[in-house]
């Protein structure tokens, strides 16, 4: 019953970080403030919900997979964010020459 | 206690639906990839409601396969579409 309770508040709080991402990259001016928006507030949205999710599995070996697959998308996550960001600013920099230029 | 799962499962759809909105509007290309990283967490994030809800294991797996081909897609798509656009 208590475990029940807690995997609802974890899984709660980890939708409304992850609303709260989906909120920063809908409202954020720049490509680099919605990238912090996105990485930062999804993954511990996501790692909310899978420590909800933990609490009620049945063996050691399923919440040793949750949080493997939480490590594996924190790992993912920080790849394309570092992927997206310098190409962002390289986009950021040629537009800003070619202003300049013109 | 699994119609909480399946409620929260569909919460996140429509966040990811909500996170279209980017796609559509986003200035940059960087925008429309952001959308997609959105829709490789929340997707994972769905998978493993899912499989608590429905009670099928299998799904987690599922969850793993997509949190590596989701780092897949971004990596080819800026080093194969984007960078060569750019460089134009």
């Amino acid at each position: 019953m208590i475990f029940n309770t807690l995997t609802i508040i974890f899984t709660v709080i980890g939708l409304i970080f992850i609303t709260l991402g989906t909120v920063g990259l809908l409202r954020f001016p720049d490509v680099h403030s919605r990238l912090h928006a996105l990485t930062k507030a999804d993954n511990l949205g996501l790692g909310f919900i899978v420590l909800g999710l933990a609490l009620q599995s049945e063996s050691v070996t399923s919440v040793i997979k949750l949080i493997f697959i939480w490590l594996i998308v924190l790992l993912a996550a920080t790849t394309a964010a570092y992927l997206v960001a310098r190409e962002g600013l390289r986009d950021l920099r040629q537009g800003q020459a070619q202003k300049g230029a013109s | 206690m699994e119609l909480f799962y399946l409620v929260a499962a569909t919460l996140l759809l429509i966040n990811v639906m909500v996170g279209f909105i980017r796609i559509v509007r986003g200035p940059t290309a960087a925008d429309r990839m952001l959308s997609a990283q959105l829709f490789g967490t929340s997707g994972v994030a769905i998978l493993l409601l899912l499989a608590q809800g429905m009670q099928v294991d299998a799904f987690r797996d599922v969850a793993l396969v997509l949190a590596i081909l989701a780092v897949v897609a971004v990596v080819a798509f800026v080093r194969r579409v984007w960078r060569p656009l750019a460089a134009e």
